[in-house]
């Protein structure tokens, strides 16, 4: 089975039928994509597929055929942190850093489909993923930070 | 800035009979040049046994060392562990101020068992007390032996150089710390006293500075446990028993010979498989067909009454002669830590030696555990710890590691072993859960006279009350505890502080005064009002209300040389407790790193609103009944409240670990809010009108 992941073919064995994460973290050794909780609760694991935040633990490798994926390792693009890696780093917004790459995929998929988000429009698009730190309150800065830089650029 | 956690009485254990780790000799062969200085435990620990005899060898004396390399690299050793708390940055602003040093001129190796001295474990909050400063006097005794070359280079006084980012300085003469060492291996130990440089004067440390691995963790690239490959590696999963203290009666695993690459592992009641694919491990895992036999255990419905009939010693009340008098229990659940990373290991053999990655706050507390549980000595294991998904007092032990060495030897290749979430929430321990008893009593003019204390089961943490109370009765009574527990963050400072600063309010009420009042009455320790005054003056406390449902409440208190205060506004509609602005005042000494500091004071209110308003662990049978996120409730964007954090910074005092005591505000201050807002009294967490 081929899968197109940050721009660039795989052929992964799929024999026996896999999530999409265990894929990623185990046959492509993309571990930037979390395991937090295998239910759709964490949002750890999140990735874009199509641009389109999706849950990988729950999202079998074989609905993904055909379709864009994007994790964490991808967004860097030439040497250039995405505009909301930059925020993450400019405000600081982790402590373990465990939840971060699924924070900013998800803020990443949320930007892609609204990319000037109102703070409501932040706290249901996060709400999915957990930050066990409790880093929220810099989280949201990075994502307002980064927002508006986009905002600007537009 | 630093959080560990104090380790529970139940893991205090006593320290091996024997201690192989390495010594200044072994550590010596790392490196064929440079300077390196020992730093010797002081001599007070040594004598109370953390320096512990060797077999017939001298006792293990190393609190750290620290090497400079001719290539100018600075690296500093220590068997502290980081597990999100962020020592790493805090250790390396602290060396590099003493230094004289860039910070990216420094590199710390943490908790690894073969490359740094022992360490007894990164809790109580005594990273920042104890290891900094020790760090900080082996970086000045290297100054002063970088000084002294550079003299002897350019013949001159050591006063007459001046060392300043990285480099000896004489006139217009310069070298590089690396080029002074010029091919030599020099060695010191250091055991006086030197003078560090004082908080007033500090460049580095006392200022901002951002996570040193914080590019790795935004581009994915940052290795956590669950993320190692090691060559030829497989994968390994334990098969649980259905309930607690269960025995295996039956097994049979023939069916895991039909799942590809799968091989069952059984050593007494232990049960795994090993698969080379992760995508066959679920498969082979659900193979093995086992019976358990599990004894009749208590449910949470019947837990407190269990505490108090299951107390080792009886609790004594004492006749009160108080003019106002007020009592009260309170009840404080098992919960979880939850931390996002679940426990995980990757453990490797050869020729019956051990190497073992994992995440845990006792490097060698692990090994001690590996040594026991295969029988072979400490010299052979090593223990490293990988950056970890956090911890939050939560992953002392070392059960995922033997786990992991126990399918890796069975499988002759490297295994890695992942728990589950739901392996998390059942197997790993739990905050202990709390009966607390409260008899008091004041004075008409509003001074406690009388305070009467009983903490069931859940621990001795800030305990004593600390207002002005001559003769308080504090007292914590052990109990059977039908499920697992061990140390959280904070650990009964929580649950004491949540009873007592209720009942402050309670006893306030009673003696009529206003509560913000009631406490600076009985509050004698200036550092205590001071952290109360800067509260209510960021609040406004005092304020009337302004709409319906709206309430306020404050708390104060003290924990391991922490003092915090914590003013918080909720609004309840419908019987729902919304918190809405949260103001806490938190004084530990002199601040080394505000930015962290202030992170780590909101990242606990933040943790603090679960215990406080929705995680509880429910059982019964010996099972856990909600061992999922999805019915285990933590706090998620939504339950965000403003957060204000008001830092009191005491140059003139040392610096504190901050990363426990901050957590324990929140949940009194919503308790006394919500009885502002309703006039009723929550005495029981998670807090729910109903
Ligand atoms: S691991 Fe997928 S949502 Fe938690
Ligand atoms: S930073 Fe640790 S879970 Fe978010």
């Amino acid at each position: 089975m081929d899968l197109a992941i940050n721009g660039k073919k795989h052929t992964v064995a799929n024999d026996a039928p896999q999530m999409l994460l265990w894929v990623l973290r185990e046959q492509l050794s993309l571990t930037g994509t979390k395991y937090g909780c295998g239910e759709g609760q964490c949002g750890a694991c999140t990735v874009l597929v199509d641009g389109a935040p999706v849950r990988s633990c729950l999202t079998p490798a074989s609905a993904c055929a055909g379709k864009q994926i994007t994790t964490i390792e991808g967004l860097e693009q030439n040497g250039k942190l995405h505009p909301l890696q930059e925020a993450f780093l400019a405000c600081d917004a982790m402590q373990c850093g465990y939840c971060t790459a699924g924070m900013i995929i998800s803020a990443a998929g949320l930007l892609h489909k609204k990319p000037t988000p109102s703070h409501e429009e932040i706290l249901a698009g996060m709400q999915g993923n957990v930050c066990r730190c409790g880093t929220y309150p810099l989280i949201l800065d990075a994502i307002a930070k980064a927002a508006k830089g986009a905002g600007h650029a537009a | 800035m630093l959080h560990e956690f104090e380790v529970e009485r139940y893991e205090l254990r006593e320290g091996p009979a024997y201690d192989f780790t390495p010594d200044r000799r072994d550590f010596l062969k790392l490196a064929a040049t440079g300077i390196f200085v020992f730093l010797a435990l002081p001599l007070e620990a040594q004598e109370s046994g953390r320096g512990r005899r060797s077999g017939n060898s001298a006792p293990s004396d190393l609190a750290a060392w620290l090497h400079i390399a001719e290539n100018g690299r600075i690296t500093v050793y220590s068997g502290k562990a980081e597990l999100g708390q962020n020592i790493r940055t805090s250790l390396t602003q602290a060396v590099a101020e003493e230094l004289r040093a860039p910070v990216s001129q420094i590199d710390i190796v943490l908790g690894d068992t073969a490359l740094t001295p022992y360490d007894m474990g990164t809790f109580g909050s005594l990273t920042t007390p104890q290891m900094a400063p020790q760090l900080r006097r082996a970086a000045v005794a290297a100054r002063m032996m970088l000084a002294s070359l550079a003299a002897d280079l350019w013949n001159t006084k050591p006063d007459e150089i001046q060392l300043f980012e990285g480099l000896a300085h004489s006139g217009a003469q310069q070298a590089t710390y690396g080029e002074l060492t010029k091919g030599r291996k020099l060695t010191q130990t250091v055991t006086a006293d030197l003078k560090l440089t004082p908080a007033s004067a500090w460049k580095i440390a006392g200022h901002d500075l951002s996570k040193l691995n914080a590019r790795a963790i935004v581009t994915g690239k940052e290795q956590y446990v669950s993320d190692i490959h090691l060559p030829g590696m497989l994968y390994g999963r334990v098969v649980r028993p259905t309930a607690f203290r269960s025995t295996l009666t039956e097994v049979d695993t023939t069916g895991v010979q039909a799942v590809p690459g799968a091989i069952s592992v059984r050593d007494k009641d232990f049960l795994g498989v090993v698969t080379t694919e992760h995508a066959h491990l679920d498969r082979a895992a659900a193979a093995v067909r086992a019976k358990w036999n599990t004894p009749a255990q208590i449910s949470n419905a019947e837990l407190f009454a269990h505490l108090k009939e299951t107390v080792e010693t009886p609790v004594a009340w004492k006749e009160s002669k108080s003019e106002i008098k007020t009592t009260a229990a309170y009840t404080i659940p098992y919960i979880a830590h939850t931390p996002l990373e679940p426990r995980a290991a990757v453990a490797s053999w050869e020729n019956g030696k051990l190497t073992v990655f994992t995440g845990s706050q006792r490097p060698f507390g692990v090994r001690t555990e590996l040594a026991q549980a295969f029988g072979i000595p400490e010299g052979d294991i090593r223990v490293i710890i990988a950056a970890t998904g956090s911890a939050y007092g939560g992953k002392h032990t070392g059960e995922c590691a033997v786990e992991a060495a126990r399918l890796a030897k069975a499988a002759g290749k490297p295994v890695k072993l992942v728990w589950t979430r739901e392996e998390e929430f059942i197997w790993a321990y739990f905050r202990p859960a709390a009966l607390i008893e409260i008899q008091a009593g004041a004075s008409k003019d509003g001074t406690i006279t009388d305070w009467q204390f009983h903490n069931y089961n859940s621990g001795n943490a800030a305990i004593r009350s600390p207002y002005n109370i001559p003769g308080q009765v504090s007292e914590f009574h052990a109990a059977e505890s039908p499920l697992r527990q061990g140390s959280y963050r904070a650990l009964a400072a929580t649950a004491n502080h949540f009873a007592r600063e209720c009942h402050m309010d309670e006893l306030a009420l009673a003696a009529g005064m206003e509560p913000g009042a009631f406490r600076l009455k009985n509050a004698t320790d200036p550092r205590l009002r001071a952290v109360i005054e800067a509260a209510a003056e960021k609040f406004r406390w005092g304020r009337p209300k302004t709409r319906e449902g709206q309430g306020f409440g404050m708390m104060a208190g003290f924990d391991k040389g922490d003092y915090i205060a914590c003013c918080v506004e909720v609004t309840v509609i419908n019987g729902k407790i919304r918190v809405d602005r949260v103001v806490q005042s938190f004084e530990c000494g002199a601040i080394v790193n505000p930015l962290q500091l202030k992170n780590l004071v909101s990242g606990s209110v933040v943790q603090g609103l679960g215990g406080a308003l929705s995680e509880a662990i429910d059982f019964a049978g010996g099972k856990i009944l909600n061992p999922r996120l999805s019915a285990y409730k933590v706090p998620r964007f939504r339950d965000l409240p403003e957060i204000e954090i008001v830092l009191l910074d005491r140059k003139d005092l040392p610096s504190a670990g901050a990363g426990e005591t901050a957590i324990v505000g929140i949940a009194p201050a919503i308790g006394n809010a919500v009885f502002h807002a309703t006039g009723k009294r929550l005495r029981s967490l998670p807090m729910k009108l109903s």
